[in-house]
């Protein structure tokens, strides 16, 4: 035992490697090699998943956590955080991924939903997790609910933008808004966005979410990347974007510099420049599924 | 305004270190070119992926230029990635992770383990008076070796894997160096900070 207290699972400690990752990009992978070039490229976190969004989407059926083995080879292969999916409201798909010391997980629409009603009670696992939303009043009920990240949710395996920067606006201007209300006005905010008033308070206190904002779902150019970043993500998570396009290795650290460097247009020039065919598209109009809607 | 003090900024919690040195009386400046470094009184080198941190300075050309500064003696302060850029040895690392050399200790990254074991505890602090410092540590380094002219200003006792329970350095100063492996700059406790102004000004 040790003589001072050693306090694990914290909500600052969960928040807070959520911090470290600010300013990053996350990329999914779905084996230890693409792991080693996410690394090797400058990537913060890799997402450890048996299949890439686009790939859920072309395949069908069923999506649900990935092989604890697939997972492990990654772990082993990388020194940088390792997360992984598990479906919504799948507590026993998290508790084993708990079991598996992942360093985040995240409770994902991207894998078909276990349950219509509830997600998980995220403040009884110690390992942190992050959730998606697509408006503030979402992202304040993950939050509730333990959450210690917000990704805008976007629309996954589509390499189109256009959701992500719809879900990030919103939540960025509602944020806004939030600020410049005066403190009778909060109840009514509260039950518009229906959240609980303590958050919808903290938020006009300190302007901003109480846990890191971060963007993902359709992001597959270092400019997709510049653009979320200024429009207030904190960090980016790529999906297919990367290893579906033609070259995975230097598309993956021209969004790494893009991302550092998202104001200054020159470095976004330099990187923009032969990166390789990137991740055919989708129109909105074309998706059979829009995942963004699981959950609520 | 008070004194500049460049925070590098390609990646990781450089806003929080910014937000304490405001809190200090100083004035913060994000640093992700080399230009950025001019004027700069002190540098701090912020907690986040040490792998990215050092790429990210690669690219901008930032590496010699820091170099540079250290080896003319600009105070330097590194908080858990930034500690792992400033030590002499990283044990554990990547082969091609940027060592800056600047203080004479060994590492191991993610000592402590994964994020599950992730922590916090209150530690006492030479040279910080009044009640215990609350440090989180994320994913942090472990101090393996203390040479030359390092010392240690805090330690932490933590049950290790296989290992049992040590007792290992957590805050370490070389000069105008200074290293924690926790983070000062995601809790409200600006003593850590204070203490790094204090190192600049020193050595004016």
């Amino acid at each position: 035992m040790e003589s001072q207290h050693n306090e694990i699972g914290t909500a600052r400690v969960k928040r807070g490697l959520a911090e470290m990752l600010r300013g990053g990009v996350i990329m999914d992978v779905v084996n230890a090699d693409q792991a080693k070039i996410a690394e090797d490229a400058g990537a913060v976190a890799v997402m450890a998943l048996e299949r890439v969004p686009a790939d859920i989407r072309r395949d069908g059926g069923v999506a649900r956590m990935s092989d604890p083995a697939m997972i492990e080879e990654i772990q082993a292969k990388v020194t940088i955080p390792v997360m992984a999916k598990a479906r919504i409201g799948h507590f026993a798909e998290a508790q084993i991924l708990q079991a598996l010391q992942v360093d985040y997980i995240d409770e994902s629409e991207v894998l078909t939903p276990a349950d219509e009603a509830y997600h998980i009670d995220k403040w009884s696992f110690e390992v942190p997790f992050v959730c998606g939303a697509t408006n503030l009043g979402e992202a304040l009920r993950r939050i509730s609910e333990g959450a210690a990240m917000i990704r805008s949710k976007g629309e996954a395996g589509t390499g189109n933008v256009v959701e992500a920067v719809r879900h990030l606006r919103s939540i960025v201007g509602d944020i806004r808004k939030i600020t410049v209300s005066e403190p009778e006005e909060l109840f009514g905010l509260a039950k518009i966005h229906q959240a609980p008033y303590e958050l919808v308070a903290e938020i006009k206190r300190t302007g901003k979410l109480p846990v890191p904002l971060f963007c993902a779902g359709g992001l597959a150019t270092p400019a997709d990347a510049a653009l979320a970043m200024q429009l207030g993500a904190e960090a980016v998570f790529v999906g297919s974007g990367i290893f579906k396009s033609a070259d995975p290795a230097k598309r993956a650290r021209a969004i790494v510099e893009a991302t550092t460097h998202f104001r200054d247009p020159s470095i976004l020039l330099k990187v923009s420049r032969n990166i390789g065919e990137p991740m055919v598209g989708i129109e909105m109009d074309g998706l059979e599924t829009k995942m963004a809607e699981r959950g609520w | 305004m008070g004194l500049k003090i460049g925070v590098l900024a390609v990646q990781g919690d450089f806003a929080e270190h910014s937000k304490a040195l405001v809190g200090v009386g100083a004035e913060p400046v994000e640093v992700r070119t080399p230009e950025q470094l001019d004027g700069c009184a002190g540098l701090i080198l912020p907690g986040g992926e040490s792998t990215a941190m050092s790429l990210l300075i690669r690219s901008a050309g930032l590496e010699q230029p820091i170099r540079e500064l250290i080896e003319a003696g600009l105070p330097v302060f590194g908080t858990c990635a930034g500690m792992i850029l400033l030590a002499s040895r990283i044990s554990d690392g990547r082969e091609d992770q940027l060592s800056l050399g600047a203080i004479d200790i060994s590492v191991r990254r993610n000592g402590f383990g994964r994020q599950i074991r992730s922590f916090e505890s209150d530690l006492s602090v030479r040279g910080v008076d009044g009640p215990a410092v609350r440090a989180v540590f994320i994913r942090a380094p472990v101090v393996e070796e203390v040479f030359g002219d390092a010392e240690v200003l805090a330690s932490v006792e933590y049950t290790f894997d296989g290992k049992g329970s040590l007792r290992v350095p957590v805050v370490c100063a070389q000069g105008s160096i200074l290293v924690t492996s926790f983070h000062p700059e995601l809790t409200d406790d600006l003593r850590i900070h204070e203490m790094f102004m204090v190192m600049i000004e020193r050595s004016n």
